[in-house]
C-alpha cells in the first residue's frame, strides 16, 4: 500500500505569536516550530499500517525551508521518502492553495491512501485534507480515530471509525484510494532512535517548487483577502488575584468561601 | 442575481441541532444589516416536520432536500444535494454552523463550487460596504479579519456559541416551502456510513459534580497527576481533563470534558494548566464560577475564566493545598 502523510510545521505550543507592526501576519522569524500535533499521529498510523501490510510511506510537506526539519523527524521514525514543495509566499493564506500545490505534486504518484491531520494548531482550517481529497477525486472521511484493513485485500473496503460529538462515534465503509483526516489519540506517536536518525539521513527528499508544478499564486482563483491579524479584545472582567503563591491561594480560598460559598 | 443568506439545517436522526439555530440567528441578524432576505435548508429524508419547525423562523422561505440517499449522512451525497440547492437558490452567502458534519463536507462543497469556505468564524461585521469575517488563530490567542474575493456564492461557517438561539426571530405566519428536486446516482456516494455508538459506557456522570478540578497538557507528566488529585480530594471535586491529558491515557477517556468529551456545568470549575481552545471551552464554559491557572496571561481560558490566577501550577496548587486544610481545621 502506497501511503502519503501530509505533515504541516507550526509554532511549537509554548512559542507565543506576536504580531507586526503593520497587523498583516505575525512574526515568523521569533518562533519556534515543531509538528502539527494531529499530524504526528497521522504519520504513526501511516507506519503502523505499512509494518502490517508492507508498502511505503511518502512524507508532504508545503512551506519554506524550515519545514525540512520535521520532514527529517518523519524520516527518522520510519517514513521511507519526502516531497518538499518549497513554497515561502503564501502558506499563510487559504487551505485551497495549499492543496491545490500537494494535488499537482502527488497526483502522478497514484496514492491508494492519503492521511492529513484534522486540523492544523496554527490556522485551525480543518480544510485542507477534504479539499485534497476532492482535487484528487478521491472519497474521505475525516476526524479518524481507527482504521480497519480488512483481512487479506487491500484493494477493498477500509473500515474507519469517525468521532461525532459528545463522545459518539460511527464505522464508515470508504473503498480505496481514499483520504482519512487523523484525529490525536488515534494511537500512540514513536520517537525517533539513533538508528533511524541515521538511516533518515540517506532518504530522498524531493524538492518541488511551485514553479515546476507551473502554478502561480497569481493562477489561482482568490476566493478571501486576510486584511488584519490582532489580539483579541478581552469581554469578560477576569478578577485576577496577584501576589506570593501563599497570597493567592488565601485570596481565591476567601472568595471561594465568601462569594460561592464552597469549603 | 445572487440574492439571499442560505442557512445550512443540520439534523440528525429527526432533531435539529442547536447550532443550526445559533447560525440561524446569525443569518437574521446579518440579513438585517445587509438587507438581504434569509432562507433555510433541510436535507435528509421524510423531514417535512422539520422544514415546518424551521418555517416558524421569520425567513422568505424553507427549501426542503429530499432524496432516500440524504437518509443517513455521507458528504458525497450531502454535497451533491447542496450543489443543487444553491444552483437553485443562487445564494449571496451560505451560513452554516461549524459542526463536525460541516467540517466533513464543507470544504469539498466549496471546492467543488470552485469558492473558499471561512471555517469556525466567530462574528462578521461591515466596513466600507465590505463583509468582513472573524476567526481565529493560534487557538485563540490571535484573531483574524477575512473578506471575501471573487463572486458569490460565498460559505462561511459558525463556531458554536458565537451566536445566540434565543435571538432567533419568529415570523408572523409560517415562511413558504419549496420543495427541491434532488437527483443523486447512488454510485456517486461512495462511503457507506454504519451504525453509530458510544464506546465503553460511563462510569461516572462529570454533569452531576458540584465541583471538577480539571487539568491540562500544563501538568507536563503523569506522576504529577497526584498532586492534582490530591487537590480534588480535598475540596471534594471529580477530576475531569483535556483531550491531550485522556490522549495520553494519564485520565480515562471518559473523563473527557469538551466538544468531543462531556459538557459540564458545575458550581466550580478549576482549569489547571489548560490553554482554552474552543472545543475545551464549549464543553465547561457553563460553569457557574470557574478559575483558570495558567502561567500563560494570554492564555484563552481567562477569557471565560471568573477568577485568574497567572503563575506556575507547581507553586500555586501545594499553597492552595495548604490554605485549605488550614480552612478545613478551623
Ligand atoms: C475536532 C476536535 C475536537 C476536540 N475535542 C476536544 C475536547 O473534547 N476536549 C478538549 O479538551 N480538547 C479537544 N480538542 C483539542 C483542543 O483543540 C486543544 O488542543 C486542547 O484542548 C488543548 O489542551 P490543553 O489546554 O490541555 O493543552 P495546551 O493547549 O497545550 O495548553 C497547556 C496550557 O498549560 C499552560 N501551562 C504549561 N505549564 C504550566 C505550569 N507549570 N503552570 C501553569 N500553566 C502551565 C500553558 O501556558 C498552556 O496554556 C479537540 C480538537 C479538535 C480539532
Ligand atoms: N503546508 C502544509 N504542508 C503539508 N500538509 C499540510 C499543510 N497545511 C495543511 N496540511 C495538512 O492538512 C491538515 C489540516 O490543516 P488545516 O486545513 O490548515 O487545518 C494538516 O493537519 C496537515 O496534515
Amino acid at each position: 500500500m502506497k501511503i502519503l502523510i501530509c505533515l504541516k510545521q507550526v509554532p511549537a505550543k509554548d512559542s507565543p505569536p506576536r504580531i507586526h507592526g503593520d497587523s498583516t501576519w505575525i512574526r515568523e522569524d521569533d518562533l519556534s516550530y515543531e509538528i502539527n500535533e494531529p499530524d504526528s499521529y497521522a504519520l504513526e498510523e501511516a507506519l503502523q499500517l505499512k509494518e502490517k501490510h508492507g508498502g511505503e510511506v511518502v512524507v508532504c510537506s508545503v512551506g519554506p525551508a524550515r519545514v525540512q526539519q520535521v520532514i527529517r523527524e518523519a524520516l527518522a521514525k520510519g517514513a521511507d521518502r519526502a516531497i518538499h514543495i518549497e513554497d515561502n509566499s503564501r502558506s499563510k493564506a487559504d487551505s485551497l492553495f495549499t492543496a491545490r500545490i500537494m494535488a499537482e505534486a502527488v497526483r502522478p504518484e497514484s496514492f491508494d491512501l492519503i492521511l492529513t491531520g484534522l486540523q492544523s494548531d496554527d490556522l485551525g482550517l480543518g480544510q485542507t485534507g477534504v479539499i485534497l481529497a476532492e482535487l484528487l477525486g478521491m472519497p474521505h472521511a475525516t476526524i479518524i480515530m481507527e482504521v480497519q484493513v480488512p483481512d487479506g485485500h487491500l484493494s477493498g473496503q477500509f473500515k474507519v471509525k469517525r468521532e461525532l460529538e459528545g463522545g459518539w462515534f460511527q464505522w464508515v465503509e470508504i473503498p480505496l484510494p481514499a483520504l482519512l483526516t487523523i484525529q490525536s489519540g488515534i494511537n500512540k506517536p514513536r520517537y525517533a532512535t539513533l538508528k533511524g536518525i541515521k538511516a533518515a539521513r540517506t532518504k530522498e527528499i524531493r524538492h518541488l517548487t511551485t514553479e515546476q508544478l507551473q502554478l502561480k499564486p497569481t493562477d489561482i482563483l482568490e476566493g478571501q483577502r486576510l486584511r488584519r491579524v490582532y489580539v483579541p479584545t478581552k469581554t469578560k472582567k477576569t478578577e485576577f488575584l496577584e501576589g506570593s503563591p501563599q497570597e493567592v491561594a488565601t485570596k481565591l480560598v476567601e472568595r471561594l468561601q465568601r462569594e460561592v460559598r464552597l469549603l | 442575481m445572487s440574492e439571499a443568506l442560505l442557512v445550512v439545517m443540520e439534523q440528525q436522526e429527526g432533531k435539529l441541532n442547536r447550532m443550526s439555530w445559533e447560525a440561524l440567528a446569525a443569518a437574521q441578524q446579518l440579513a438585517r444589516e445587509l438587507s438581504r432576505p434569509v432562507e433555510a435548508v433541510v436535507m435528509g429524508q421524510n423531514i417535512g416536520n422539520l422544514a415546518q419547525e424551521v418555517a416558524a423562523s421569520q425567513l422568505s422561505c424553507v427549501r426542503l432536500a429530499e432524496n432516500p440517499l440524504l437518509e443517513f449522512y455521507t458528504p458525497d451525497a450531502y454535497c451533491l444535494a447542496l450543489q443543487q440547492v444553491i444552483a437553485a437558490a443562487k445564494p449571496y452567502l451560505v451560513l452554516l454552523p461549524h459542526t463536525y458534519q460541516v467540517r466533513d463536507f464543507a470544504p469539498k462543497l466549496a471546492t467543488a463550487l470552485g469558492r473558499s469556505f471561512l471555517s469556525d468564524c466567530i462574528g462578521f461585521r461591515q466596513e466600507n460596504g465590505e463583509l468582513v469575517f472573524t476567526r481565529q488563530l493560534f487557538q485563540g490567542k490571535i484573531n483574524a479579519d477575512i473578506s471575501f474575493a471573487g463572486d458569490p456564492p460565498y460559505l462561511a461557517s459558525l463556531q458554536a456559541g458565537s451566536f445566540r438561539v434565543d435571538q432567533v426571530v419568529s415570523g408572523d405566519k409560517p415562511a413558504p416551502l419549496e420543495i427541491e428536486k434532488i437527483a443523486i446516482a447512488a454510485e456517486k456516494v461512495r462511503t457507506k456510513p454504519l451504525e453509530k455508538f458510544q464506546e465503553a459506557k460511563r462510569t461516572v456522570d462529570l454533569a452531576q459534580a458540584e465541583i471538577i478540578v480539571a487539568v491540562g497538557r500544563g501538568i507536563k507528566e503523569q506522576e504529577n497527576l497526584s498532586l492534582i488529585l490530591k487537590l480534588a480530594d480535598a475540596l471534594g471535586a471529580e477530576i475531569g481533563g483535556s483531550r491531550p491529558v485522556c490522549d495520553s491515557g494519564w485520565l480515562p477517556m471518559e473523563r473527557q470534558i469538551g466538544s468531543s468529551g462531556q459538557t459540564v456545568a458545575p458550581k466550580l470549575y478549576l482549569a489547571l494548566g489548560i490553554s482554552g481552545a474552543i472545543q475545551h471551552m464549549v464543553g465547561m464554559k457553563g460553569s457557574r464560577t470557574i478559575v483558570a491557572i495558567n502561567k500563560d496571561p494570554n492564555a484563552p481560558i481567562f477569557e471565560v475564566a471568573d477568577y485568574g490566577i497567572v503563575g506556575n501550577l507547581f507553586d500555586i496548587v501545594p499553597a492552595l493545598l495548604e490554605e485549605i486544610s488550614k480552612t478545613k481545621g478551623r
